[in-house]
């Protein structure tokens, strides 16, 4: 009974950690499922949105501005990994690992430091944690709410456009696009910014949500996000079809995830064990449509009476 | 019009696997041609195709497509001028998209792609009329995945995709190869009515004799990377499969020998 009144009462922090890494996980969707490449640039780039936003807020910039300023250096990072597989024909995943490493360097630069607070009595902030409870604009659930319901709305329009659907295009089949007259590689980099951009933006709001940028925070984001994907799509994949329905249950992915992990946490699990955990159900999960898939070979090749492949 | 001028194409040049593909080749079609290529495995036919389409760069030669050199441009800017059908069904459209995407990719071949709607419902109800065409039951399933269809019903459809746009030249690389023998037939008929429709200038690759012989009006057989048959007008209407071999035997100076193009015909 105490260990359920301790989850209630964290519930509020759950879900808007899982609503902020849910803008996060949209832009692992974007690549991972739209463009089909498996993008390790965001545990960089998560971290430079980070830390741009909580440098940019502690020089009096706009919060708004500052949210677009991490957005953008989020595009920049995205293109430096499009254009390290497109121009310099590396594969994808090493094309992400070597701009995420780069990134360790350039966001100690921007903040001069491993890590930088913003204390949120002195500053003004977007959301801070401790508002999760407060009825008010700047409760992170609210505000991250709305912006995450705005932002499907934006994609779901961007990815019905002849651009958008190029993208499209180019992650389901790249002869065929061609054939069809879209530059393979420019819609590749396009979709690698966009989904940089998101994962940016999204550590722009934890920066802020947890009152600092520290050059760590986006280890291991790539599976949160995964994670995410994977389990939106094995609870909604089968009722919702819509784009933007999948875009959403790629967010409730994000927020079921932090509220498992809050749960275990409370039950007792010790917090160091979280990554190996996530690693493993990520790993799980994605080797289940593979079973699946030898399981149904298995059971075709032998049908009743012993007939090979009739 | 196409012209092909003594292209020449080698494969991993200088190493122990290196294949000359094309020993350079030359080819003229005016409008309205439907040229039939045929020949064994190697001989280079999908090269040729692949060249005109971009696929690897030319080591030497140029390709001129409707009076444009598009020797140098990329497979994409070529793409403006080409329809292309592949062997492979699966090649030619994308599984994951509906078929009304999948039109609608293809009907902005060859222009900017901008922030307007990717297809209007306009476009709609043209595509239901054009698959109605097609007589496959496809008019009915705009928004069903292409990955549900048929590998005939996929060839079909990556043909009114290329051809949606009229394109300069209609590049066919054994379309109906991965299909069986009726609905091979259904895709071929359906190529022919387009092609005439639209009178476009076709380059079809087959390996059923028989069907190079009747179809089109122009023939050419490969062999070792270059042309060795080339039939054209009356002479290929009277064409026999016997006379072909013989033909063969004669310009290349060995029999014809693949077992692929021998058992269909």
């Amino acid at each position: 009974m105490e260990i359920l009144s301790q989850l209630i009462n964290a519930l509020p922090g759950s879900v808007s950690q899982g609503l902020i890494w849910g803008i996060m996980a949209i832009g692992v969707y974007i690549t991972y499922r739209i463009l089909d490449v498996a993008d390790l640039t965001v545990d960089g780039s998560f971290a430079t949105g980070g830390a741009v936003a909580v440098v940019l807020i502690l020089h009096g910039c706009n919060l708004w501005l500052a949210m677009i300023a991490a957005f953008i250096a989020g595009l920049l990072a995205g293109a430096i990994t499009g254009l390290l597989h497109t121009l310099m024909g590396i594969p994808p995943i090493l094309a992400g690992i070597l701009t995420q490493l780069s990134l360790y360097s350039i966001n100690l630069k921007i903040m001069g430091k491993a890590n930088q607070s913003v204390n949120v009595n002195q500053t003004d902030l977007l959301i801070s944690l401790r508002w999760v409870k407060e009825f008010a604009l700047h409760n992170p659930l609210i505000t991250v709410g709305i912006v995450l319901v705005v932002l499907i709305a934006v994609l779901y329009w961007f990815f019905g456009t002849e651009m958008g659907c190029a993208i499209r295009s180019t992650g389901a089949n790249l002869n065929m696009s061609r054939a069809q007259g879209i530059n393979t590689n420019f819609n590749k980099v396009l979709g690698i910014m966009l989904s940089n951009g998101l994962v940016a933006f999204s550590g722009a709001f934890l920066a802020q949500y947890q009152g600092f940028a520290d050059v760590k925070m986006g280890q291991g984001a790539i599976v949160i996000g995964l994670a995410a994907v994977i389990i939106g799509e094995a609870l909604f994949g089968k009722i919702f079809k819509n784009f933007a329905l999948r875009l959403l249950s790629v967010a409730f992915g994000s927020i079921i995830y932090y509220i498992v992990v809050q749960a275990v946490i409370t039950m007792g699990l010790d917090a160091n064990l979280l990554k190996l955990l996530s690693a493993t159900i990520v790993a799980i999960f994605l080797a289940i449509p593979y079973w699946k898939r030898q399981y149904t070979e298995m059971h075709m090749r032998k049908p009743k009476g012993g007939k090979a492949n009739a | 019009m196409l012209d092909i001028i003594n292209v020449e194409k080698t494969f991993n040049p200088g190493t122990i696997n290196e294949k000359k593909a094309l020993k350079g080749i030359n080819l003229h079609l005016d409008e309205g041609d439907f040229v039939t290529v045929i020949g064994g495995n190697g001989a280079g036919k999908s090269t040729m195709l692949n060249m005109i389409a971009g696929v690897y760069p030319v080591d030497c030669g140029s390709i001129v497509v409707d009076g444009v050199d598009v020797t140098r441009l990329p497979e994409y800017k070529r793409a403006k001028y080409l329809g292309r059908v592949f062997q492979d069904p699966m090649t030619g459209t994308a599984a994951d998209m509906q078929i009304e995407e999948n039109l609608a990719l293809a009907a902005r071949r060859g222009k900017r792609r901008t922030l307007r709607p990717g297809i209007t419902s306009k476009e709609r109800k043209e595509y239901k009329e054009l698959l109605k065409i097609l007589d496959l039951g496809l008019e009915d399933r705009l928004t069903a995945k292409v990955g549900l269809l048929s590998g005939g019903q996929r060839q079909a459809l990556t043909l009114l995709m290329a051809t949606l746009k009229k394109p300069k030249l209609l590049l066919l690389d054994e379309h109906t190869a991965a299909l069986d023998p009726k609905t091979a037939k259904k895709v071929l008929d359906i190529t022919e009515e387009i092609v005439k429709k639209d009178n476009l200038i076709t380059v079809m690759i087959t390996h059923n004799m028989a069907d190079a012989i009747r179809v089109g009006n122009r023939l050419i057989m490969m062999h070792e990377g270059q042309i060795v048959v080339d039939v054209k007008g009356e002479d290929k209407k009277k064409l026999t499969i016997e006379q072909l071999l013989q033909m063969f035997e004669e310009s290349s100076g060995s029999k014809f020998t693949s077992d692929k193009v021998m058992l269909s015909k």
